[in-house]
């Protein structure tokens, strides 16, 4: 048997687990859910895992059980910080580990979410990345009051007719990356000279206006901050159909997909890699990571019965977008290798009690993917560009001055 | 009977663009990387400093339609670096500008609650406003409030936001394990406001956080921004430093707040200074001259008198008489994006009133621009800078100051180390931080106190 490459390791942090009972078990500390220490406590533990990166769930309304609409539960977390700034508020206190917040691409400014990431990169001495994330949902659309969002046909993203409602938010999105790369390359590395000399503080032909021009918006340029130290922060996404796997071929690093079983991550592998080469991006590096809920538990049949118990406090079986996995590490070992032979690079896990689960994938998990050679013994890179080998891009309007 | 000596509320600004920082000075050091930040705060943490301060640019300055390079240009976003600060500081309020018009409502809203919970109470928002299509090229809005209107957007924008943060009473979070109720009730965070500029509803989803309502603070000199900080604001930056003007303005502030039913002490006023300090008073004034040539260059001091003449000025000496030329009164397109444009609201006069100094002194166009730009507030020695702080606070010019170093980021650790020990001795500022909130170090009362009782007489 061949060692397989070894992959990437990701944790989709969100309130106390992604199980909406997992507020109840003994060490989910739900009333520590809008503090400093509980973050850095999750991040110091995933960084102590050498995973590649962090990312930070968000929203623009409350938490709800429907896709598209507020619910009214008064049973699961609900209410939470703005992804940025906890993520911000988590990056000096780490060296190594990735961090990546969401950002809503349907309601912010991509000038103010461009200055953001990249002082992220600084806070955090490049080690940001960014999860964009559309937003369908007419009540988050009314907090805003400046565009009306209809509800979906059939209440559901992935139908066809949800597809279609919610291509022009993804159009959108593609657009405002696109913004948010050119405002990061806007300042050449070395615009800023200090030249006594001349009293000049900048070169301004090192400055470059961006003259984005789309279908919801423009943006002027140049940023008002200098370009970050990774050049561009690692942008990533998820998708769970065609017209969001085409947004991860154009504009993603990074794109999580959520595929069942091997035959299918293969066919979803192979529509994105079509849509990358269509994009003309064939030769750049597109990691697609696999995102999983996991329950882990080193006592065979220990994590099943915790998802029983979960399932039984919430009142209903808990049901996922992606394949929900309950085992021992060992078996979500095996797993993880069957799902990268088609061509996954890496994967999200998703914790579904962040308190049990995520010291389970750093404490057990890894060890054990380490064993089989498949994960990384120590960090190798400063920057996260550098984990997920990644080169540091060249702003695009350099050569034009060179 | 003398009356108690007032407390002295200081603040630190980071400085950043615009020509009062020095960055030709060998110890100046970056105004991007983190760690200059992090040194920043920490000389202010360790000085007992109320707060940081962050300004904020949303466009590249430029002149005559060229970015104008010959100051720091570009800057960090202020939201991310003050949730950085928050994680190598215990105590330090972090206060931030934030544009009321590049925004929406329930974004900024959660932005400075989630601030205020990651750094445990010591967020502040300094409220400002800005209409020109200039910056709104930047923007999905575009550019463009009519100027009349940007007053009223601002104040509906901050009632918006007051509806927001009040729409959690601190009480909903049950996460009661055992029943299973993690909210008291479903429509937590409920609101609705329908205004001219806002037409908003739904749920707010960031609980009501440490502060209850992170400060609010106010720049602005204007009639309507007067009137603004005193309806609204919990502190207003000024420009008026000295004693005269400053007293004015303090009583004009002050007794607006009558009128919408507030205290004198709900409202501080905190000029910007900035600062030289030297061994002697010869010493100090000597450095101080040193640094206004360094901070106006002639290049600078030509750019500088183009922002009054509108036109382009680069043929003049600046070591030459003022321009003989009449300002040009059309639209204003020579520089832009420069705060101080908008103070020349009368350049006809403005060019009357430096023609007869600069004739009278017989002053160059650098030296007039030496003269009367910003100033070094207090020029002295430790003891003489402290007393004359301690006396304009003591005479109700101020209720303190916001202090901004010439240079970045260590600029602050000679008022830090030599200036706070002298007003400790005299008994005006505080030598440990009584209080772990913002509002704690600015003796503003906590707006929850306030809701709670209502709720109860309710």
């Amino acid at each position: 048997m061949t060692t397989p490459a070894p992959l990437h390791l990701a944790v989709a942090l969100d309130g106390t687990g992604w199980h909406p009972a997992s507020w109840r078990t003994e060490n989910a500390r739900p009333h520590a859910l809008l503090t400093a220490p509980y973050w850095q406590d999750l991040i110091t533990e995933a960084e102590h895992g050498l995973l590649d990166f962090v990312t930070i769930e968000d929203g623009l309304g409350l938490q709800s059980s429907h896709l598209t609409d507020p619910d009214d539960r008064t049973d699961q977390v609900r209410g939470r910080l703005d992804a940025v700034l906890v993520a911000a508020r988590i990056a000096p206190r780490t060296r190594h580990i990735g961090i990546v917040p969401t950002a809503i691409t349907t309601h912010t400014e991509p000038f103010h979410l461009s200055k953001a990431l990249a002082t992220l990169d600084y806070v955090s001495t490049g080690r940001a990345g960014v999860r964009v994330q559309i937003s369908a949902k007419p009540h988050e659309a009314a907090h805003f009051g400046r565009r009306k969002i209809d509800p979906l046909p059939d209440g559901d993203y992935n139908s066809p007719a949800g597809q279609e409602a919610v291509r022009g938010l993804f159009d959108e999105a593609a657009d405002y990356v696109e913004a948010v790369r050119r405002l990061w390359d806007s300042w050449e590395d070395d615009a800023e000279i200090r030249d006594v000399a001349t009293g000049r503080f900048v070169d301004r032909d090192k400055l470059h206006y961006v003259d984005f021009e789309g279908e919801h918006f423009s943006v002027k340029g140049p940023s008002i901050t200098p370009r970050p130290p990774q050049g561009q922060p690692i942008v990533t996404a998820l998708g769970h159909a065609s017209i969001p796997y085409r947004l991860i071929a154009r504009s993603a690093d990074v794109g999580y997909v959520t595929p069942h079983d091997a035959d299918q991550a293969r066919a979803v592998l192979a529509e994105i890699r079509a849509e990358q080469a269509a994009a003309g991006r064939a030769d750049d590096t597109l990691h697609v990571f696999g995102d999983l809920v996991v329950f882990l538990d080193d006592e065979p049949g220990a994590a099943r019965a915790r998802r029983e118990r979960l399932d039984a406090l919430a009142g209903e079986p808990y049901t996922s977008d992606a394949r929900i996995f309950a085992g021992t590490p060992a078996e979500l070992a095996d797993l993880l290798q069957e799902l990268q032979a088609p061509g996954l690079t890496g994967f999200r896990l998703r914790p579904a009690v962040v308190a049990d689960d995520l010291p389970a994938i750093t404490r057990s998990l890894v060890p054990e993917l380490q064993r089989r050679a498949a994960f990384r013994t120590s960090y190798e890179a400063d920057t996260l560009r550098g984990l997920l080998g990644l080169p540091r891009p060249a702003s695009r309007y350099a050569t034009a001055s060179a | 009977m003398s009356k108690p000596l007032k407390q002295i509320h200081l603040a630190a600004h980071f400085p950043g663009v615009n020509n009062t920082t020095v960055w030709s000075d060998p110890s100046a050091g970056s105004h991007i990387e983190f760690s200059s930040f992090v040194e920043f705060a920490q000389i202010a943490e360790r000085a007992k400093f109320d707060f940081l301060f962050l300004a904020e640019g949303l466009r590249l300055r430029e002149q005559g339609g060229k970015i104008y390079d010959l100051d720091v240009v570009g800057r960090p976003d202020t939201f991310t670096v003050l949730a950085a600060l928050a994680a190598v500081t215990d105590r330090l309020g972090l206060t931030g500008t934030i544009n009321s018009t590049f925004n929406e409502p329930y974004e900024v809203a959660r932005q400075f609650a989630s601030l205020d919970h990651l750094s445990a109470g010591r967020a502040a928002w300094n409220v400002v406003t800005s209409w020109d299509a200039f910056t709104g090229e930047n923007f999905r809005r575009g550019g463009f409030l009519p100027q009349e209107e940007r007053y009223s957007r601002a104040k509906e924008f901050l009632a918006t936001a007051h509806e927001l943060f009040d729409s959690w009473h601190g009480d909903e979070i049950l996460a009661d394990q055992e029943t299973g109720h993690f909210l008291r009730e479903a429509k937590a965070g409920a609101f609705e406001h329908r205004g001219q500029h806002f037409d908003i509803q739904g749920q707010f989803n960031v609980p009501r956080s440490p502060q209850g309502r992170p400060v609010i603070f106010q720049a602005g000199d204007s009639e309507e921004g007067r009137e603004f900080a005193a309806s609204s604001a919990d502190a207003i930056f000024s420009r008026h430093a000295t004693l005269k003007e400053g007293q004015a303005f303090y009583r004009d502030v002050k007794d607006r707040l009558v009128r919408y039913g507030r205290d004198r002490d709900q409202l501080l006023i905190l000029p910007a200074a900035t600062f030289v300090l030297g061994d002697t008073e010869a010493e100090a004034q000597e450095t101080a001259r040193e640094v206004r040539r360094l901070q106006v260059s002639g290049a600078t001091a030509l750019k500088h008198l183009e922002f009054v003449w509108n036109r382009d000025l680069s043929s003049y000496d600046p070591d030459g008489p003022l321009p003989d030329v009449e300002p040009d009164l059309g639209e204003h397109t020579v520089a832009r994006g420069r705060a101080q444009v908008r103070m020349y609201r009368d350049p006809l006069a403005i060019v009357r009133e430096w023609r007869e100094k600069a004739e009278a002194n017989n002053w160059s166009i650098r030296d007039l621009v030496i003269e009367t730009g910003n100033r070094q507030s207090f020029v002295g020695t430790p003891e003489t800078v402290a007393a004359e702080i301690d006396e304009l606070v003591q005479a109700d010019a101020s209720d303190g100051f916001i202090l901004v170093p010439h240079i970045t980021p260590g600029g602050l650790a000679p008022f830090a180390d030599k200036v706070v020990p002298l007003l400790q001795e005299r008994g005006v500022f505080r030598t440990e931080y009584a209080g772990t909130t913002l509002r704690d170090h600015l003796g503003i009362h906590h707006p929850d106190a306030e809701s709670r009782n209502e709720r109860v007489a309710s």
